[in-house]
């Protein structure tokens, strides 16, 4: 059964390795649905969140495949309930639809969105959550006119104790 | 005094300042390569220029193709168990080289390729001879990078080599831009230690490997199948120790062949698709399935879901990625095949399994009756491949370097060469099927191993796809014997149209030249054999032959390879006709 799964890649600093990584998926012609690059709590050590739709026999296949990838350090997957993970997503709508009052402002702060700037002729909202949290927001406001709208990759913290510090230690002893 | 003189001197320093390109040289003469293949060009010359200086130190043999440098690497590479090492230029040159790789990357070959590149200034402005050779090869090299300073030259050289040879081998690719080339740098050259990211070897769990002997120590019907780990750990002997202690029947891909003799009688023959019959339908019977350094590749198990079913797994793997990929294991040991068999042999009880050998022999003998007699021994007068290859065997008793091509006659030389004492010695493009790849890699063999025969076999077609590097034979003077089968037809898709497209022969039929009279042009001896009369005469006389010989045989036209698994089936529906 397919399943929303949550791949983080982590690796060594290195031009072109997320290509390397990317590949993995386009081979099998999986569908990456959302992306995300950043540093890790270690030092040169950098980490991909990658979210894909598909059976953990898959994932899993796919996981030791970038995992084997020379450069990377180490790559898990997590089911949505394995992890903490937050998205963020930023609407620009017409200044005039919150400034007539009622409606639309309810909405922006029925949804604990805030607002990050407010431009004569535009606003930009910032909603953080799942995607179905921004998605509903985005739902809501788009009778009023969405002028533009982004939405991040997801990041993702996993539950398990097992410190990026404690494998790295241990790639250390071992790789010789 | 002088004794004072000599210790108040400051230490000898190694540090030499030179040119980026030299430092290509001195990298490489560090590696302890010797030879290298290649093809000039712009973006290279630098390189080349440096080669100018140290050609009795690192020899430098010219194809006539890049493509012919890559297999020609190969060759080199699995027939000496070194990394085979090719070198082009940017663009063209570069791209030409892609197929050698993706060959070298699915059959686990150790190569290091080197690129030149445009002036780092001019990348990404689709200069002259400029192509992202980095994007290209990503997807079939172990490892790639793009040097752009002169002082990055011996460090990615040396991690290069480090993940070329070490673990589960394979391609690298380094890109090196011309300003790179010609700048300069102090040169100091360290052999790279290793990275925590890339552990090589995992360390093989003892636990599995009790679990696994186990396994074997209960086992009424075992059957091991080998693949190529057991020759790129060198791990032959620790292997024949394994089976023989406990009487356990091995079955082989063709990227294992060789490393078990082939008389062994422990040896009970050639899985897949043209295999033997008896280790494809007792796959479907054995009660304990031990794999061996191989990956379980489609042309093995035919349909995965009728493969093996009722065998319990153990799977010897050096990948963690191949464990579970296809075949679902109930033990998997991880490790270098060396290392796990010596530590497997040690848990497993001395056994023996005559009856289970049995069954074996019976079906061998119904494929022998069936299929194998009238190829070795054809009852018409139009010559087989097969018997062919059993004049070789004849003739060279077993110890001989066999090269081959893809199609039919490759099909037909894993079934019937014989190699005795003779490991690495079934040089073939096992995953990709590449055509074109013998005539290069039989060079490549032969410069690996002069002593040794070293016997190219290839078809017709094959042979038109890399014919240009005869030059190469020409001019280096390698003494391969080259058999090309010639059936007039592309055999193995003219099979598969007669069995399953109604014998609609779309485009297999080949209107050849006069292969003679071209082979000849290139100096090399010919000799073309029409009649079975003179066919033993013939393998004779290429065999004595001092240099390089051609052998074209002419062979039925219309004959199929048999056994065969169709697509689609399981390897217990094996048919003989």
């Amino acid at each position: 059964m397919k399943k929303r799964y949550t791949i983080s890649v982590f690796t060594e600093d290195m031009v072109g390795l997320l290509n390397r990584v990317t590949i993995v998926f386009t081979r099998r012609k999986i569908n990456i649905e959302s992306i995300a690059a950043s540093d890790s709590e270690v030092q040169n050590i950098h980490r991909y969140t990658i979210v894909i739709n598909e059976t953990e026999d898959l994932v899993k296949k796919v996981t030791l495949q970038l995992d084997k990838q020379v450069e990377v350090i180490k790559a898990v997957y997590h089911l949505d309930e394995e992890i903490i993970y937050q998205e963020i997503a930023l609407f620009k709508v017409p200044t005039n639809i919150l400034m007539q009052g009622g409606e639309a402002e309810h909405i922006v702060r029925s949804h604990h969105a805030r607002v990050l700037s407010v431009e004569s002729e535009f606003t930009v909202i910032e909603k953080t959550g799942h995607k179905e949290e921004t998605q509903h927001l985005f739902d809501e406001l788009a009778p009023y006119g969405i002028l533009e709208f982004v939405r991040s990759g997801r990041v993702a913290i996993t539950k398990p104790m097992r410190t990026l510090t404690s494998i790295v230690n241990e790639l250390e002893n071992t790789y010789k | 005094m002088d004794a004072l003189k000599k210790v108040q001197q400051p230490q000898v320093s190694t540090q030499k300042t030179m040119s980026g390109a030299q430092a290509v040289v001195q990298s490489l003469i560090k590696e302890g390569v010797d030879l290298i293949f290649g093809y000039p060009g712009g973006a290279i010359m630098p390189v080349y220029d440096a080669l100018y200086d140290v050609e009795d130190e690192l020899k430098h043999i010219l194809v006539r193709h890049e493509q012919g440098a890559t297999h020609a690497a190969q060759g080199y590479a699995r027939a000496s168990g070194k990394v085979g090492v090719c070198i082009a230029t940017s663009g063209p040159g570069a791209t030409n080289l892609i197929t050698g790789i993706a060959d070298a990357q699915i059959d686990s070959t150790p190569m290091v390729c080197i690129t030149g590149q445009v002036a780092s200034g001019l990348l990404g402005s689709d200069a002259f001879q400029e192509t992202d050779v980095i994007g290209i090869s990503m997807p079939v090299t172990k490892w790639n990078y793009q040097v752009t300073r002169a002082e990055e030259i011996p460090d990615a050289l040396a991690k290069a080599f480090y993940i070329a040879r070490s673990g589960k081998p394979g391609p690298v690719l380094v890109d090196i831009t011309k300003d790179a080339q010609f700048g300069s740098l102090t040169f100091n050259y360290n052999p790279f230690k290793g990275m925590r990211s890339y552990v090589p070897r995992p360390r093989v769990d003892l636990s599995k490997v009790k679990a696994a002997a186990a396994l074997i120590n209960n086992a009424k019907r075992p059957l091991v199948l080998f693949g190529q780990g057991i020759i790129l750990s060198e791990a032959e002997s620790e292997f024949q120790t394994f089976i023989e202690k406990a009487e356990l029947p091995s079955a082989w891909t063709i990227m294992g062949l060789s490393a078990l003799d082939t008389d062994h009688y422990l040896n009970v023959g050639m899985l897949g698709m043209h295999g033997n019959y008896a280790p494809n339908k007792l796959t479907n019977e054995c009660d304990v399935l031990i794999a061996i350094g191989m990956r379980f590749d489609d042309r093995i198990t035919g349909d995965l879901s009728r493969y093996a079913t009722q065998a319990k797994v153990i799977h010897l793997e050096i990948d963690p990625a191949e464990v579970d990929k296809n075949v679902k294991t109930d033990v998997a040991i991880l490790g270098d095949a060396k290392e796990s068999l010596l530590a497997l042999t040690e848990w497993i009880k001395p056994n023996n399994h005559r009856v289970w050998l049995d069954e074996f022999r019976k079906l061998e003998f119904e494929e022998y009756e069936e299929v194998i007699k009238e190829e070795l021994n054809p009852s018409v007068d139009e010559l087989s491949m097969g018997e062919v290859i059993r004049s070789i065997n004849d003739q060279t008793a077993g110890d001989a370097i066999i090269v081959t091509d893809v199609g039919q006659h490759q099909m037909v030389t894993c079934r019937y060469a014989q190699f005795k004492n003779s490991t690495k010695s079934m040089i073939t493009s096992g995953g990709l099927g590449t055509m074109g790849f013998c005539l290069p890699a039989a060079i490549g063999a032969k410069i690996a191993k002069p002593q040794k025969q070293v016997i190219g076999i290839i078809g017709d077609g094959g042979f038109q796809m890399t014919l240009q590097e005869l030059g190469t034979i020409f001019q280096t003077k390698t003494p391969v014997k080259i058999v090309v089968l010639n059936n007039e037809f592309l055999g193995m898709v003219r099979q598969w149209q007669e069995l399953f497209f109604e014998k609609r022969y779309a485009s297999t039929t080949m209107v050849n030249p006069d292969f003679q009279q071209i082979v000849s042009g290139y100096g090399i001896e010919t000799r073309k054999v029409t009649e079975r009369k003179d066919l033993n005469d013939a393998v004779s006389k290429m065999l004595v032959h001092d240099g390089a010989f051609f052998l074209e045989v002419r062979v039925a036209k219309e004959n199929n390879v048999f056994p065969m698994v169709p697509t689609g089936a399981s390897v217990s529906e094996i048919r003989l006709k």
